[in-house]
């Protein structure tokens, strides 16, 4: 029998649904992969196989009878930043030491109605703070792929590195993850995998650990276009427990993925031209333009002037939020106590124990930056720098393009423990330079794996959307994928 | 903008996360690396630009003023550290 675990998303799906294998005998492929994978790749931090069979067995009787949901029978990995009752849950943070929810995400719930089975909760960078997912309490996610010739380990990205590595080394058909900055689109194009962050609003933030509320986004990164538009559908919807779900009908997106980009416009913003930018990025930049254009679609330069500086707000923004949200983490209501002389004692030496170094600055960052005389200064005028990114992208889409094409990162997979990114904070925050914009939009993003490095490392792109167009996204990233023709697969190592 | 020795202490207590007098000098030169990289926004001409609130353009739904959840104080509890009777139990606050 063929590998199970190397089939797509669809693949498997379709196979299930012809009874050529079971949900049973998929997930037991998965729970041996992940069993052999994961002392060296380090991707998940639970895995719950009891759930995992007794879900398969349920899937078999529903698929065994004609029926079941557009995901019956498929194992998912679940990033840790997700409750899932009675289920890890600890946003890989020693702080929420044994936290066990008793309610269910509604991104998660929405996956089980569908007929999901989850395999487990994936490693990411503590409280989705990091662009390496070396910020984790338990320790670094390994890249599946590897330099040529090299056996030096590199990291997946972050947060979402676990999802990531995850679907790229085939230890789930695909995995939810999250964005605040770049966090599924980094990640995605580290190890080669396809990740949207739709539009904020799309799928409900209600049960999933909080960074920067006004940023973050649930979405999946899985191994083809088609398999995360099949995702993408699953999770979004309305959900009157997140006051900022949007009403709205969510389509079928796997129905797109064929569309093509014929008669769009798509616009190349000139400022994503960085300097010290590697010239493969700026080679695999074109070839995304040249193919897009052989596909029919009409190339535009554009400018978003204000681009520059969505880095420098998003470190304002976001801190300010998390310092707020992470507030509720106090030694009383779940997880890690640290017993102190009186009650300000306890909270203070809870919150140095329990949260990380990257996490520790972030707060003292978005303390200081909302405190009494410094809030003008800082936090309004990152909000107002914030209008301006946002009408930037309005500009565009007013002149009638339709969606916009980037490099997803300025660079390839780095080493684990890097020392120029360990030494200096900024320059480990610069990997989300062409992501972060995208979020302080409330945009869709989505990036698909386009290319290698000489090295031979995965490259991708990135396309950014209107407001609820998904759709396009996945279209013209289906472009990218079939005029790529590679299959992004690592040679495994592990 | 700069942050001295004694802010960071300050913040430190703002934000409930014990300091170290050995860790001052290390929160100092990564909080001024990062307020050094986000100067840049001094440059940008915001004058008559209104701060963002939604990132998208909606209003925040109201709904009815009734319990629609609850009932169950043994769940709500049930991962705090040290509880007694449904309540969460804390180091004495009033002498």
């Amino acid at each position: 029998m063929t590998d199970l675990t190397k089939l797509t998303l669809a693949a498997a799906r379709k196979g299930l649904r012809d009874k050529s294998f079971s949900s049973a005998e998929l997930t037991d492929a998965y729970l041996a992969a992940i069993a052999a994978a994961n002392p060296k790749l380090n991707a998940y931090v639970a895995t719950t196989p009891e759930q995992a069979r007794a879900g398969a067995a349920a899937s078999d009787e529903k698929l065994g009878k004609g029926q079941g949901g557009p995901l019956e029978g498929i194992p998912l990995g679940i990033k840790d930043l997700f409750a899932t009752r009675g289920v890890h849950t600890q946003a890989a943070s020693h702080i929420l030491d044994g936290f066990r929810p008793e309610y269910e995400s509604t991104v998660t719930a929405n996956l089980w109605r569908d007929g999901a089975v989850m395999l487990g909760k994936l490693n990411m960078d503590e409280f989705a703070m990091g662009s390496s997912n070396e910020t984790s309490y338990y320790g670094p996610v390994i890249n599946p792929w590897r330099s040529g010739g090299s056996n030096a380990q590199l990291v997946p990205g972050g947060s979402s590195g676990g999802s990531a590595a995850a679907v790229s080394a085939w230890l789930c058909a695909a995995a939810t993850a999250t964005d605040t900055g770049g966090s599924i689109r980094q990640p995605a194009a580290f190890t080669g995998t396809v990740g949207i962050k739709p539009t904020y609003g799309r799928c409900s933030r209600w049960g999933i650990v909080a960074f920067a509320s006004s940023l973050d986004q649930a979405g999946p990164i899985a191994r083809t276009v088609e398999d995360a538009a099949i995702m993408l559908t699953s999770m979004a919807g309305f959900d009157p427990k997140d006051s900022t779900s949007v009403d709205r009908a969510v389509p079928d997106f796997a129905a797109a993925v064929e569309r093509g980009v014929k008669g769009l416009v798509i616009g190349i913003p000139k400022e994503y031209r960085m300097d010290g930018m590697p010239p493969e990025i700026e080679a695999l930049w074109q070839q995304g333009i040249a193919w897009l254009k052989a596909e029919g679609a009409t190339v535009k330069d554009i400018s978003l002037p204000h681009t520059k500086y969505a880095l420098p707000a998003y470190y304002i923004v976001a801190p300010a939020e998390a310092s707020s949200n992470l507030a509720r983490y106090d030694g009383v209501k779940y997880g890690l106590r640290v017993s102190g002389k009186d009650i300000t004692d306890m909270y203070e030496l809870t919150r140095a124990k329990g949260f990380g170094a990257e996490v520790r600055r972030r707060l003292m960052i978005g303390t200081y930056v909302l405190s009494a005389g410094y809030y003008d200064a800082y936090y309004v005028r990152a909000q107002k720098v914030r209008t301006l990114i946002k009408r930037d992208f309005e500009h565009a889409f007013a002149d009638g393009v339709d969606a916009i094409l980037t490099p997803a990162t300025p660079s390839a997979a780095f080493g684990v423990g890097d020392e120029d990114m360990n030494a200096d904070p900024v320059k480990m925050y610069l990997n989300d330079v062409f992501t972060v914009t995208v979020n302080m939009a409330g945009l869709p993003g989505i990036a698909v794996p386009a290319g290698k490095d000489a090295s031979g490392l995965p490259l991708g792109l990135q396309l950014i959307g209107r407001p609820f167009d998904e759709e396009t996204l996945f279209a013209a990233g289906r472009v990218l994928e079939r005029s790529a023709g590679t299959v992004f697969a690592p040679e495994r190592w592990w | 903008m700069s942050v001295d020795a004694a802010t960071v202490k300050r913040i430190g207590r703002l934000a409930r996360i014990r300091v170290e007098e050995h860790e001052v000098e290390k929160y100092q030169g990564e909080i001024n690396a990062i307020l050094g990289f986000v100067e840049q926004l001094g440059e940008v001409d915001v004058e008559g630009v209104e701060p963002m609130t939604s990132v998208t353009p909606m209003q925040l739904r109201r709904r009815e003023d009734k319990v629609t959840d609850g009932g169950y104080p043994e769940l709500i509890v049930k991962n705090a550290p040290l509880s007694e009777d449904n309540f969460f139990m804390v180091p004495k606050v009033i002498e």
